[in-house]
């Protein structure tokens, strides 16, 4: 362990990891719950193009792909806004292209390597330079200011974009913060777990803190410790193993995911056996001109009537 | 007609288009203070689109809106109004609180200062008004249909709103919550707000209605006091659909 610790480059990637292991689920957490989890996903194809063009203009990779990226997430966000019925074929355009703009500009450019791209695609934790992990600490610092700091206004705009509006709320300036946000993020962990998985930070950390939370807030305290536990993991489980980082880290959410949801279940019975009464297990009441069911035997069963007959329904919709 | 004040909603002359169908061919709509003005028509009739554009979210194309005697361009009391929106669900993609669902009803007051204890007891009594405060800590997802409507009740009234304007709110709803919102709407009828409630039929609401708006294509077809126990069922075009094939109650309110 402290023999890891000794090297900078260690040190700048396990910097890097935390850093990242909490913007990625701090914004991502707003695109779960609007149902927009692959949005992510979309700006990595996008941010290629960024990548490209700092090959060719020789300028730094990570600024660029910033730039191209906001770009990107703002168009998408006014697609998105307009509600167009044809919006998923703008963004698939709009995602498609910039996978194929950021391969034929980097292929295009005078240094390009073989590894070149390959070290934005899947991350390179352990090449970040000082002045890469200056970049990241600032946007990382504004990222998180943002997206804690106005917790109440953009899970209002994320959960019902009518009532926002009718509270006042600046809704389309909020959007459009959020897609900058999230933009900023792809970028910044775009040296972590490279383009192809940054999505997977966004994403995995909160779907598997969900499975054991009830509130908003807790979900998203809960996913940015899950980011930052499973990014130091990641990094110091693939320095021990010699593998690539960002995959180690991914999987290792995924298996937190997968634990998690197997324990959801019997904690979420426990829950309700200590609320409220949740009634007999089984329908007790008895249709006319029906013999007792055998294993039942409640006599109370048929003098109940139909005056109790919205109890069952409203106990099966509190189960779900 | 030199009000002494303003009404709470006042739309002339109302045209606007969806996906460029016009939907609105002219509408006009007054609500005055501590009225209850019920928006009916069949499906596709425009009363939707109506409420969509008092609050701002369908703009215009032609015509004028003035909410408590501001035109909609300046206008910034929102603390003014409580809106319900036509439910699909009150859950999202995170699990969130009762609590939280109804705190964001406050935003018009705290703004970008911290929740405040103010705040919090505006939520509490909210929810206790649509008796949903034991149901606080529980996720929205795990609440039935009513439940949820409730809820979004409870978010409409937390700032204690002038103007109560619902899209809906007894579509789908279960005979218990049906009351609770009954007695809800009256409890803030006496506390002299106005509403406007988009309905489909009548039904149980009738005795608080004080004026009926009837839309038919996108224009007003009737703007009187309420026919009772006619309602829809007496207008051409109206097709009879139920959304939910369970008793009504009969008259919550008598």
């Amino acid at each position: 362990m402290t023999e890891m610790l000794s090297y900078d480059f260690m040190q700048r990637a396990l910097l890097a990891a935390v850093l990242v292991g909490i913007t990625a689920p701090a914004v991502g957490i707003y695109l779960v719950q609007r149902r927009q989890a692959l949005m992510g996903d979309g700006m990595g194809h996008v941010a290629m193009t960024g990548v490209g063009l700092g090959f060719i203009f020789q300028t730094s990779p990570v600024w660029m792909a910033v730039l191209v990226c906001v770009l990107g997430a703002v168009t998408m966000e006014l697609v998105r806004s307009r509600g167009n019925q044809r919006g998923d074929i703008a963004l698939a355009m709009l995602f498609y292209g910039g996978m194929a703009c950021g391969k034929l500009l980097v292929s295009l450019s005078a240094q390009a390597g073989a590894g070149s791209l390959e070290s934005y695609l899947w991350g390179s934790i352990l090449t970040v330079a000082p002045a890469d992990l200056t970049a990241i600490a600032v946007l990382g610092a504004v990222v998180i200011a943002v997206t804690v700091g106005l917790r109440r206004q953009l899970f209002a705009i994320c959960q019902d974009e009518d009532f926002a509006r009718v509270t006042g709320l600046p809704v389309r300036t909020l959007n459009l913060l959020l897609a900058v946000m999230a933009a900023v993020t792809v970028t910044v962990a775009m040296r972590v777990v490279g383009l192809l998985l940054v999505s997977a930070l966004m994403v995995v950390p909160v779907v598997a803190a969900q499975q054991l939370t009830r509130s908003f807030a807790a979900t998203q305290a809960a996913s940015i410790a899950l980011g930052v536990v499973v990014s130091l993991a990641g990094v110091t489980g693939s320095y021990h193993l010699n593998v690539p980082s960002g995959p180690a880290i991914v999987l290792l959410a995924i298996a937190v995911f997968a634990v998690f949801s197997v324990i959801a279940a019997p904690l979420a019975r426990r829950r309700h056996r200590a609320g409220a009464d949740p009634g007999p297990r089984e329908c007790d009441v008895q249709l006319p001109g029906q013999g007792s069911t055998p294993g039942r035997g409640s006599a109370k069963g048929s003098s109940r009537g139909p005056s109790d007959a919205t109890t069952p329904e409203r106990r099966a919709g509190l189960a779900q | 007609m030199n009000h002494p004040i303003p009404p709470a909603v006042r739309l002339r002359s109302a045209i606007a288009s969806r996906g460029g169908r016009p939907v609105l061919r002219g509408v006009d709509l007054t609500v005055q203070p501590g009225e209850v003005v019920a928006l009916l028509g069949a499906n596709g009739s425009g009363k939707s689109t109506t409420v969509k554009a008092v609050i701002g979210s369908v703009p215009l194309d032609r015509g004028m809106l003035e909410l408590f005697g501001v035109p909609y361009a300046k206008f910034r009391a929102w603390h003014r109004i409580g809106y319900v929106p036509q439910r699909t669900t009150a859950a999202s993609g995170v699990p969130a609180t009762v609590r939280e669902v109804v705190s964001t009803g406050r935003l018009p007051q705290h703004r970008l200062l911290p929740f405040r204890r103010r705040d919090r007891e505006a939520v509490d009594r909210a929810l206790a008004a649509v008796g949903m405060l034991d149901r606080a800590g529980d996720g929205v997802a795990d609440l039935s249909g009513g439940q949820q409507q409730r809820v979004l009740i409870a978010r409409a009234l937390v700032g204690s709103p002038d103007l109560l304007i619902m899209d809906e709110p007894m579509a789908g709803v279960d005979a218990a919550s049906q009351q609770v919102l009954a007695d809800t709407l009256r409890a803030e009828v006496a506390r002299g707000a106005a509403v406007l409630l988009v309905l489909h039929e009548l039904g149980p609401l009738e005795p608080l209605i004080d004026r009926a708006v009837v839309l038919r294509d996108g224009c007003v077809a009737h703007d009187g006091p309420p026919v009772p126990n006619t309602g829809l069922h007496a207008l051409p075009g109206h097709d009879h659909v139920h959304p939910h094939a369970d008793h009504t109650p009969p008259r919550l309110l008598a």
